[in-house]
């Protein structure tokens, strides 16, 4: 099945969508922040991304954009989660490479379907 | 160092309702025989050498490393007056749990030799008297007869006389 | 397939509670002055934080009022609004709401609605200048807009029979990691697909980019989906490509039911964010945020609890340790299996190798109950901040060495000693700005709180500025209070420590501030409990420092051993000052206080252990046989009269009132290498029993 990084500097989400995931048979790895995040891209290739974008460190644009620098992260698959519904936040995203995103508060089914959308 | 024990029914002669049986370990104290709830003893060792604990009563000979927990060890000839024998390497000491929930303690008591594990009527345990035994009733929680001895069954958690409000002071 | 969200809901708990510390403790940092935008961001993101899991998880009155919190912060940090004291303190208060809000939900019990909605009030205030009278806020929900319906001619009825879309996306849509492909899956689950692909604008073979999209589609779908569901499936790709929807219409002539004709023009489905309505009517006057009532209920103490995080890197070192541990014990299993004396070198370094994995194990595990004492100092610089702004005294606290781990045992019980030593430091430390100013200091008091590791200790010190202790003052009150003979002739230090007495408190010290019947005597036996000892250093119109010595783990001690005839005793070596011999000449005799020697400058009292202990079996009788251990213990000195010392050993600490009694004169107990236990020594014990 699919390998997917999940970022989320709060460890409750990060459980909730790294468990739903492996719940549906995804292969989750975890990162808490955009630093490592990148790190964990870098020493494994991961189908997917779903990163928050509020974040120390490295917040989830910036990684987005650095992720997209990488040669074998040119085309993966990257989701933004946010809370905030505010255009320049969703344009900035796609500017940074971002695939898509989606609003929190997200239900486990929500992310499901959007991860089936985005993977097949 | 356990032994084993065969168990012995009562009456055997009497239907006894099996709802109705306690099982307790008997042992001996000079010529009296004594018992302890079953459930309650948690092993029988042999008398090892203990720790002495300053300013204690006589009975209270002192403190033994049992796996790793620090337990207390009651000379019951001592605390029940009747007199003090030698140690030999046969005296045994049986390991209890006194008190419930979360006040559970463990204690080892010495005693003379250990007897058996009696299946005891519930019905037929009496209440002890006010005298004639040379026991203090407070320790006591009721006598039985069995096969013609009468067995003194001991209250565990009186055996160990704690005052718990002194236990707690500065 | 549902997931359980409670299993997240402890966890989320405590993010909550960190980020709230996050926050409160950004807030206090902010100077109004140099407003530090890092500092904002840093609070911003905890309310946002706190809003987004608290809306996932469902806790809807939360998110709800974070969201407006999160409002005023991102103004701010965006430098639309101006950060202002009083804002930062209606932000201090919503932190205090917020914190009894989730302590509420997550004890399951009932939530303070009037405080939440006072609070809400203020800053809803803040945000607009004034509160809205109805329900304003809402969580913010994903809205769509809605699909105008017309109403449909008359002469024509019009089906829909589905969309045609051309579809060109631009030359990097592949680049975001969107997959044309895969857009048309979804849309094939809409209804029934046709795709037609344009590709007469792929260039030649060789100035073909593969990364490149260079094919454009054209797309039927045929079904009943609306116009809403098939843009939502092109949401992400929008600004990456050309799109346009046209229906496929078919007419007919059908008198009766009016069909929905879809407009012409459907605005782009949208999140909107439910607006704070302002009030329409008089605006409600500005509230003051609402006085705090006690200290207590706002400065937390640490909750004593029974999980503990950890570090995953201190789990790791554990993991090798012991990894090391069984590679030691396989070799030591293979020397003993046909052991021959010429192995007994292999032996003994098996041996030593395994006591020395033994002692790094041990190293490791008492590590993983080490936490950082910033868990305990986090509380402060609130307390300080609100009890100096009450007593209208300007006091700046100083944190030093956050980062000391003691063990998670000590955090929890250091905690109100050390609240009751800066809440005096704050009331009777330090002075009144003028009265600092006329002394010459400045008018801004300054508390350290400082922490570090000392020789397998740990350290903290309470170190104020403030008037110092007046020796001659304690000295005059303690004979008023018949605690010390009027001749006692007391060194400064001596004078210092009587503040430790109980019963020294006096009714000018029982203010609300320092708190009603925890007197010091309380924080010195609370220190002591711990295993450890505080002093004082002062000096009159300079300051006061407290210092608080720790063991650092609570379940290990480093002890003497000390022989008494055939029983084995452990004097704790952080109360051995020195140890001596002494012969009978140098014995006094001393009305009130027994046999005594003189050690430098003082007469100390001699306890002979064999005698307090009833040990029949003692071999020294006279003082040149023994040795004298001159040990200090709750600011008395004395001499335990011992056979002879043993050696020196870390023991493992283990309770003897678990099973038994407490005993007077003993602390705990500890098994030694052979087996046999040692009883610890309890100095003020030992000194309560010599004096009956």
């Amino acid at each position: 099945m699919a390998s997917i990084l999940a970022v989320d500097d709060s460890a409750s989400m990060r459980k909730m969508v790294s468990l739903t995931l492996k719940g549906a048979g995804y292969d989750v790895e975890e990162a808490e922040d955009g630093v490592d995040a990148l790190n964990k891209a870098q020493l494994r290739q991961f189908d997917c991304i779903v990163t928050d974008v509020n974040m120390p460190n490295k917040d989830g644009i910036t990684l987005i954009k650095e992720l997209r620098e990488l040669p074998n992260y040119k085309f993966v698959p990257m989701l933004m989660l946010t809370t905030e519904s505010g255009i320049e936040k969703k344009q900035a995203g796609k500017d940074a490479g971002a695939t898509g995103w989606m609003v929190k508060p997200f239900n486990p089914d929500q992310l499901l379907k959007t991860l089936t959308k985005v993977l097949g | 160092m356990l032994k084993e024990f065969e168990s012995h029914d009562n009456n055997t002669d009497e239907k006894v309702d099996m709802g109705n049986l306690v099982q307790f370990l008997s042992f001996a104290l000079g010529k009296e025989e004594y018992g302890v709830a079953i459930l309650r003893v948690q092993e029988i060792r042999s008398w090892e050498p203990v720790s002495r604990i300053p300013n204690v009563p006589e009975y209270e000979k002192g403190v033994v490393n049992l796996r790793g927990a620090i337990v207390p060890i009651i000379d019951l000839r001592e605390r029940f007056n009747l007199g003090r024998i030698e140690y030999t390497p046969l005296t045994v000491v049986v390991v209890l749990q006194t008190g419930t929930g979360n006040k559970m303690r463990i204690m080892g008591v010495v005693v003379d030799s250990v007897s058996d594990v009696v299946n005891v009527d519930k019905t037929k345990i009496q209440k002890a008297p006010d005298f004639g035994t040379k026991v203090s009733t407070e320790f006591i929680s009721g006598l039985v007869s069995l096969n013609d001895r009468m067995v003194m069954l001991l209250d565990v958690d009186k055996l160990l006389d704690i005052d718990e409000e002194k236990a707690d002071e500065n | 397939m549902s997931i359980d969200m409670a299993q997240f809901h402890q966890v989320f708990f405590e993010e909550c509670f960190e980020g709230l510390e996050a926050m409160e403790s950004g807030l206090l940092n902010l100077d109004m002055g140099d407003i530090d935008s890092e500092i904002i961001n840093v609070i911003f993101r905890g309310a946002h934080s706190i809003k987004g899991g608290s809306g996932t998880f469902g806790f809807t009155s939360v998110s709800e009022f974070t969201h407006i919190m999160e409002t005023l912060l991102d103004e701010m940090r965006d430098g639309r609004r101006k950060v202002t004291q009083s804002a930062v303190n209606v932000l201090l208060g919503s932190v205090d709401c917020l914190r009894e809000m989730v302590t509420a939900i997550q004890g399951d019990s009932a939530v303070d609605e009037s405080r939440v909605s006072e609070h809400k009030k203020a800053l809803e205030i803040e945000l607009n200048g004034s509160a809205s009278t109805a329900e304003s806020t809402q969580a913010p929900a994903p809205v769509k807009a809605a699909v105008v319906a017309k109403p449909a001619a008359p002469e024509f009825e019009t089906i829909s029979e589905g969309w045609s879309i051309a579809f060109t996306p631009y030359l990097d849509i592949l680049k975001t990691g969107n997959d044309p492909v895969r857009l048309f899956r979804e849309l094939a689950e809409l209804g029934e697909l046709t795709t037609t692909a344009n590709i007469h604008d792929i260039p030649d073979f060789y100035e073909l980019d593969p990364e490149e999209c260079h094919i454009a589609w054209d797309l039927k779908l045929l079904g009943t989906a609306t116009e809403e569901e098939v843009s939502e499936i092109f949401d992400w790709v929008k600004g990456d490509c050309e799109l346009e929807f046209s229906e496929i219409l078919l007419k007919i002539l059908k008198p009766q039911e009016a069909l929905p004709d879809t407009s012409e023009q459907i605005p782009e489905p949208e999140i909107v964010l439910a607006q704070l309505a302002p009030a329409t009517v008089a605006a409600i006057s500005a509230s003051e945020p609402v006085a705090r009532q006690t200290e207590e209920s706002k400065v937390a103490g640490v909750k004593p609890s029974s999980s503990i995080r950890v570090d995953t890197s201190k789990i790791d070192t554990l993991i090798n340790m012991v990894g090391e541990l069984v590679i030691t014990q396989s070799m030591l299993s293979l020397i003993g299996e046909h052991f021959t004396m010429n192995k007994l070198g292999q032996l003994k370094s098996g041996l030593s190798q395994l006591e020395r994995h033994t002692r790094e194990l041990q190293q490791s595990v008492m590590n993983i109950r080490m936490l950082p004492i910033s868990f305990v100092f986090s509380r402060f610089p609130r307390l300080v901040h609100d009890i100096s702004t009450k007593l209208e005294k300007k006091i700046e606290l100083k944190l030093v060495g956050e980062n000391t781990e003691v063990d998670k045992a000590v955090v929890e019980l250091i905690n109100d000693p050390l609240v009751h030593l800066i809440r005096n430091s704050l009331d009777h430390g330090i002075e009144m700005p003028d009265i600092r100013r006329a002394a010459g200091k400045s008018e801004t008091g300054l508390i350290e709180l400082k922490a570090y590791h000392r020789g397998g200790h740990i350290v903290i010190e309470i170190t104020d500025d403030g008037h110092g202790l007046n020796r001659d003052k304690l000295v005059k009150k303690a004979i008023e209070k018949g605690l010390v003979d009027a001749n006692a002739n007391l060194s400064d230090k001596q004078a210092y420590e009587l503040i430790f007495m109980p019963g020294f408190s006096t009714a000018e010290q029982l203010t609300d501030i320092s708190g009603r019947g925890v007197g010091m005597d309380v924080v010195r036996k609370n220190i002591q409990a711990l295993g450890g000892n505080i002093e004082i250093i002062s000096e009159l119109g300079k300051g006061t420092t407290f210092a608080i010595h720790l063991p650092l783990t609570l379940a290990i001690l480093d002890g003497q051993s000390v022989a008494v005839g055939d029983e084995t005793y452990i004097v704790p070596l952080v109360s051995i000052i020195e140890s001596i011999n002494i012969s009978e000449k140098m014995l006094n005799r001393i009305v009130g206080k027994g046999e005594t020697f003189r050690l430098r400058s003082e007469y100390l009292p001699i306890i002979r252990m064999h005698e307090i202990f009833n040990v029949k079996s003692v071999k020294a009788s006279k003082m040149a046989e023994g040795t004298i251990v001159v040990v200090e213990g709750q600011g008395v000195r004395c001499g335990l009269f011992v056979d002879e010392l043993r050696g020196q050993q870390q023991v493992v600490i283990k309770s003897l009132e678990a099973n038994y009694r407490r005993v007077e004169g003993i602390s705990g107990a500890t098994i030694l290498g052979d087996g046999s236990v040692a009883l610890i020594l309890d100095i003020p014990g030992l000194v309560r029993l010599s004096n009956r």
